[in-house]
């Protein structure tokens, strides 16, 4: 089942204004309804390496697992959806992949990358992350922040060490405590969650929430939401107008109508038959 | 590396650096800052630094700590706070780390909970559940940072300055001319304003550093500026443009 008609997916990535190249990078697929971002780090172009492989094996990898087996379909063993399966398995791949070409090409030694994957099935959302990459969500008018960034800042707030408000003023805030292919294993954050028609979802690295306040993040969703493609566009813009420190990146999501998967034996045919 | 400058009545004492993750501050002489007063608990305070972030905290003491002249518990130390303890005052000067500050240090890096020990004991820092959280980063220094990270303090090839900050910048307002608001006038403050009926047409106008903008978001008609239908794009907006938008017209204009 293609979710195309369902998604309407608008994306923009940016060097920024001090950065010379682009670390970040993004991929989407409407059709599986497949995002990633990732926010790469590491020497020179290093960083650009991490986050490619990162996008590329998830996608390629993803996109070929998905036509295999439905998403949606809950397995025996976990009783868990495949998503959460094929997701972890993936990252997992992915680490691999990037640990092993930093172990063996010292140009990339500790080249490591932010991760964050939304997988559309069946009106639900499947969300794994590692890092300080984020997804947040407009639901009418409440724009929340749905992952939780995997970062010291993140753990000081946690522990009362220092409020929200202060966090922003904090010199800490590019330090993250996972990272995708710095160690032999990872482990990423996964959760379901179930979506709406009219959700607005966005995907971004830190270089967007860094520079641009919360609120007037989703003051753009609220406003420019009729407009994806311009929406995204103009949060790159007030990151760098504000600064740019860092690469920025967003893909927005639109929650066109139902994709509820076909079940039973008719539809299963229906769907195999198409 | 932050500092604190002791002084009582104008009169600078000493100078501290600090270097340690817990300083601690109090009358007693095992304090890493002594400062022998009756006026001073015998543990009076402590200092927790991680990385560039200092947090003070008042350890019960009798008198308390005030900080910029506000009694605190707990407090996220800014760069010049003056923190006194009875007539006692120090001075918190952080330096940040100058050059690399722009180039290398907003680089994101990973801290690994395996490289990070966790302190014997996380004492007096109440609010914080002990051990994992932030405790480990608190022995951090250099060898939390991965030895490979030793790539990101390569300067970049290219080094663009940060925009200068935006001048303070006039706030621009639109007047309604034609329809039942004619005559009314909307100020632009917010950083976005659209504008119209949506499903029918809308546009945006964006308030950035270099001026207004107006942009097409939805509908099949485009907004008209003087005259001219725009395009997709952004378009900049001048004292006295007059703006067609859904059968309304309208004027944009600084206001003075």
């Amino acid at each position: 089942m293609s979710l195309a008609q369902a998604l309407e997916i608008a994306s923009a990535t940016d060097p920024g204004m001090v950065r010379s190249h682009n670390e970040d990078s993004i991929a989407s697929d409407a059709d599986t309804g497949l995002l990633v971002l990732a926010d790469g780090m590491g020497g020179y172009n290093a960083g650009e390496v991490a986050s490619g492989i990162a996008t590329t094996v998830l996608t390629t990898e993803l996109q070929q697992l998905l036509v295999q087996k439905p998403p949606h379909t809950i397995e025996q063993a976990s009783g868990k959806a495949v998503a959460e399966r094929i997701l972890r398995e993936q990252i997992a791949k992915a680490n691999t992949s990037i640990y092993q070409a930093a172990q063996s090409q010292p140009q990339y030694a500790g080249m490591g990358t932010t991760l964050v994957v939304a997988l559309f099935y069946d009106n639900k959302m499947a969300v794994a992350h590692i890092g300080d990459s984020r997804l947040y969500r407009l639901r009418g008018e409440v724009f929340e922040q749905i992952t939780k960034d995997h970062s010291l800042l993140q753990e000081q707030i946690d522990s009362g060490l220092i409020t929200k408000e202060q966090a922003s003023q904090s010199a800490n805030k590019n330090l993250v405590t996972r990272a995708l292919g710095i160690d032999p294993a990872v482990e990423a954050e996964i959760h379901e969650y179930n979506t709406r028609v009219g959700d607005i979802y966005l995907l971004c690295s830190d270089g967007l929430c860094d520079m641009v306040s919360d609120e007037d993040i989703g003051m753009a969703l609220q406003t420019l939401g009729a407009n994806l493609p311009l929406c995204a566009q103009h949060l790159v813009q007030t990151a760098n107008d504000n600064g740019g420190r860092d690469n920025v990146s967003v893909i927005l999501v639109r929650v066109q109508r139902e994709y509820r998967a076909p079940r039973g034996v008719l539809a299963r045919l229906f769907g195999w038959l198409r | 590396m932050a500092k604190l400058i002791l002084s009582m009545d104008g009169l600078v004492l000493k100078e501290f650096t600090l270097t340690k993750e817990r300083t601690t501050i109090g009358r007693k002489p095992h304090n890493d800052i002594q400062i022998d007063n009756l006026a001073v608990s015998g543990e009076h305070a402590v200092i927790v630094t991680i990385l560039n972030d200092s947090f003070l905290e008042d350890l019960g003491s009798t008198n308390g700590t005030l900080v910029n002249g506000q009694p605190v518990k707990k407090h996220f130390l800014q760069n010049n706070d003056m923190v006194e303890l009875g007539k006692y005052k120090l001075k918190y000067i952080s330096e940040a780390p100058a050059q690399s500050k722009a180039a290398d240090f907003e680089k994101t890096m990973v801290l690994r909970p395996g490289a990070i020990k966790v302190p014997t004991a996380a004492p007096a820092m109440h609010a914080a559940p002990p051990a994992a959280a932030a405790a480990p980063a608190a022995r951090a220094f250099p060898d939390t940072l991965p030895a490979a990270m030793g790539a990101t303090t390569q300067q970049p090839a290219v080094r663009v300055p940060p925009p200068p900050p935006a001048a303070p910048q006039k706030t621009g307002a639109l007047q309604i001319l034609s329809g039942g608001n004619a005559g009314r006038e909307l100020e632009l403050t917010k950083p976005l304003t659209t504008l119209g009926k949506p499903g029918v047409q809308v546009a945006v106008i964006t308030r950035r550093p270099q001026g207004y903008f107006i942009t097409h978001v939805e509908g099949a008609s485009l907004p008209v500026v003087n005259g001219k239908t725009l395009d997709a794009q952004a378009h900049p907006l001048h004292d006295h443009d007059v703006v067609e938008l859904a059968g309304v017209k309208m004027e944009f204009f600084f206001k003075a």
